[in-house]
């Protein structure tokens, strides 16, 4: 079957995407229910682009992610990749065994980096396997010339090669999470909230390294976080998700001036300002978030939201582009008048 | 001096090391500051610079191998409780020289100073109630029966906006959500009043939705109450917006001491500017290249001699920063500053 994706361009566009978790209960584990962690997300990332997603925690952006990479399977939906040869697939029913050559295209940079790197390996193990794995590469020194060449792209030095990870410091630690990440030249690369565990001293270098990588390197990200100011900071686009849907796609300067979705205003009120003079009138939202497995009816956000009318707890509205790249999922975006930061 | 005018808390000094087979982590390593009474302080810094040690040390809740080897921690407990202040002369008591276990230090632990600790989910008791453990904080500290104790603890969290109250007495901590729990949390800190509250980075383990409602509810609190509070935290957009004087802390000790607005308009400290600068904020321009501070925060056993942030200094000067320890000193009217770049006292050794 031939796959079309929005334009030539465009490097990953997932269509509709759900991944549901069943609930089982009691002794012959009947199904009881649904966790629809992520529920009919569509968007598009084109090559060398920053795409962030963000969100609260449990509102599916980690799912999202690992969907896309098929560490989980979806449930639903269509992931389309554009192969390096200019072919375009559908991850999300590739089996295995063609799936296996794609993967070196797509990596991951995790959370933790105290986590993520085995503590008995070392840079040259870690940084290595993936080229041994892979690309088959089995002599050692040829290896180690390939890891050399990696960890001084990334700023480390490669007489380190032998160290172990409980050598580094977090920000080093992230660095060799990169390196590993990048040892297959890949083309896209999900980064799963890969500066929420540093120092914020720290974060900027990191910061600083994705975007110099990114340019050098023509990468694409889908960068996922919670933290605004640093999806404001790194990307050229910013997808809102709650409860496992999308409500708002937009460029990064026109999502955090010109919000459209009340949910965004809202995340947008709530960041800290780092200035004491601008105390900031935060819009309180009230209640909490509605749990994945019993949302309520119509719009997700409509509990919680102040501009709420009859329609929106009656039908759930659909992602539409109100304006060029502009994608809002909400009833009344076309004549709400809402504040973006500063605003 | 009116009472009013006096600190209600008088760290001088403080110094918390933790004696390890490896060698000693100087933690808090000459820490002075004063928290007036309805003044919100807020203690910023990275991982490992000794902010919660200082306030832990404050409770005198520092865990094994550490203890508080020099210092005074001045407290002013409130009139009523005047059996601690035996043999004070101006109504203070040193915290550093109670018994951590004593009855004195344990009748100000909880009713004085209270504590909001990081992660709400830990800090509960899994298998007792909210309710038993709020009334057992009233029980322990106030002169009342357990079904005065229940009303109390329902007051408590309907004030901090926990909708049916009554019901969630029952709840267990693992019932609620992230931010429910922390209300609940802070219902509890604040069950006995208390004139000092420590919130150790409340809002580090929670959404940024739910983390403006709690520093909402923090601010009209701490307005109704007059409480002080001391506010841990490494986010300095939630320091911004609640505290009026800031202390930037690094590896044990105080770089910079003012009021809110000077430190962020007016910073003085090399590594208070550069954290300042690092930092991405909505407010920035997209996709531009942050200035960063070099290098890494050292790790404990290898302490630079001399001035601790000297090896990531931009404006470090070769003979001086290496070699001397400079002392927290005021440069004006309102700031502090522990740098050479503004005076020359240094710690004698």
């Amino acid at each position: 079957m031939k796959h079309t994706t929005r334009d030539e361009r465009t490097l990953l566009e997932v269509k509709h995407l759900k991944k549901h978790f069943p609930i089982r209960k009691g002794f012959l584990r009947r199904l009881v229910g649904q966790v629809k962690a992520v529920d009919g997300v569509s968007f598009y990332i084109n090559e060398g682009e920053t795409l962030g997603l963000v969100g609260e925690s449990g509102c599916g952006k980690t799912t999202t992610a690992r969907c896309i990479l098929r560490a989980l399977d979806p449930t639903a939906g269509q992931i389309l990749f554009r192969t390096a040869s200019g072919q375009v697939v559908d991850l999300a029913t590739l089996p295995e065994n063609e799936l296996r050559p794609l993967r070196r295209e797509m990596q991951m940079i995790f959370q933790d980096p105290f986590a993520s790197l085995n503590p008995r390996m070392n840079l040259l193990d870690i940084v290595g396997e993936p080229l041994l794995v892979i690309e088959g590469i089995k002599s050692r020194k040829e290896r180690a010339e390939r890891v050399a060449e990696i960890l001084r792209l990334v700023g480390l030095r490669p007489e380190y090669m032998q160290r172990f990870p409980h050598a580094f410091s977090g920000g080093q630690r992230q660095r060799i999470v990169i390196a590993r990440a990048l040892a297959l030249h890949p083309r896209l690369v999900v980064a799963d909230e890969p500066v929420s565990a540093l120092d914020v001293s720290v974060q900027a270098q990191v910061l600083n390294l994705m975007m110099e990588l990114q340019q050098r390197l023509n990468l694409t990200y889908l960068f996922v976080a919670h933290d605004l100011s640093v999806v404001k900071h790194i990307c050229n686009r910013v997808a809102v998700m709650y409860v496992g849907k999308l409500v708002e796609t937009a460029p990064t300067d026109e999502l955090f001036y010109h919000p459209k979705h009340p949910y965004t205003e809202a995340l947008m009120s709530a960041v800290p300002v780092a200035d004491p003079r601008i105390r900031s009138a935060m819009i309180p939202l009230e209640g909490d978030v509605p749990s994945p497995a019993n949302p309520p009816p119509g719009c997700y956000f409509h509990p919680r939201c102040r501009y709420a009318v009859d329609i929106c707890s009656q039908e759930a509205p659909n992602l539409e582009e109100i304006e060029d790249n502009h994608f809002v999922a909400c009833h009344r975006a076309h004549e709400l008048k809402l504040r973006g930061i500063g605003g | 001096m009116s009472s009013e005018q006096r600190p209600i808390l008088s760290v001088r000094d403080l110094k918390t090391y933790f004696f390890l087979d490896e060698g000693t982590v100087k933690a808090v390593d000459g820490v002075s500051f004063d928290v007036y009474p309805g003044q919100v302080v807020g203690i910023v810094g990275e991982s490992g610079c000794g902010k919660s040690v200082t306030v832990r040390s404050v409770l005198r809740i520092v865990e094994k191998p550490g203890r508080i080897v020099a210092g005074e921690i001045f407290f002013r407990p409130r009139k009523g409780n005047g059996r601690l202040l035996e043999g004070s002369q101006d109504g203070y008591v040193d915290l550093a020289r109670l018994d951590a276990q004593g009855r004195e230090m344990r009748a100000i632990r909880g009713a004085e100073i209270a504590l909001i600790p990081q992660e709400p989910m830990a800090a509960f008791s899994p298998v007792h109630t909210i309710g038993d453990q709020i009334m057992e904080t009233i029980l322990l500290h106030q002169a009342v029966n357990e079904e005065e104790a229940r009303r109390l603890g329902i007051e408590r969290l309907r004030e901090v906006g926990i909708p049916n109250p009554e019901q969630r007495m029952e709840a267990y901590s693992w019932e609620l959500s992230g931010g429910l729990r922390q209300r609940a949390m802070i219902a509890m800190a604040l069950s006995c009043h208390p004139t000092l509250l420590i919130a150790d980075e409340p809002t580090t383990a929670i959404d940024v939705t739910t983390q403006a409602q709690v520093l909402n509810l923090l601010r009209s609190l701490q307005q109704q109450h007059n409480m002080s509070i001391i506010f841990i935290t490494h986010d300095l957009g939630v320091i911004a917006q609640i505290a009026e004087y800031v202390l930037v802390m690094y590896l044990g000790r105080l770089m910079e001491t003012g009021p809110v607005v000077d430190i962020f308009h007016h910073p003085l400290h090399p590594y208070t500017r550069a954290l300042l600068k690092s930092i991405p904020s909505v407010y920035t321009r997209s996709r531009t290249f942050l200035p960063t501070i070099e290098g890494s925060i050292p790790h404990p056993f290898n302490r630079p001699p001399g001035c601790p942030f000297h090896p990531r200094c931009s404006q470090f000067t070769a003979g001086i920063c290496d070699q001397k320890t400079p002392l927290l000193q005021p440069v004006n009217e309102q700031q502090s500053v522990s740098c050479f770049l503004y005076h020359r006292r240094a710690e004698e050794d």
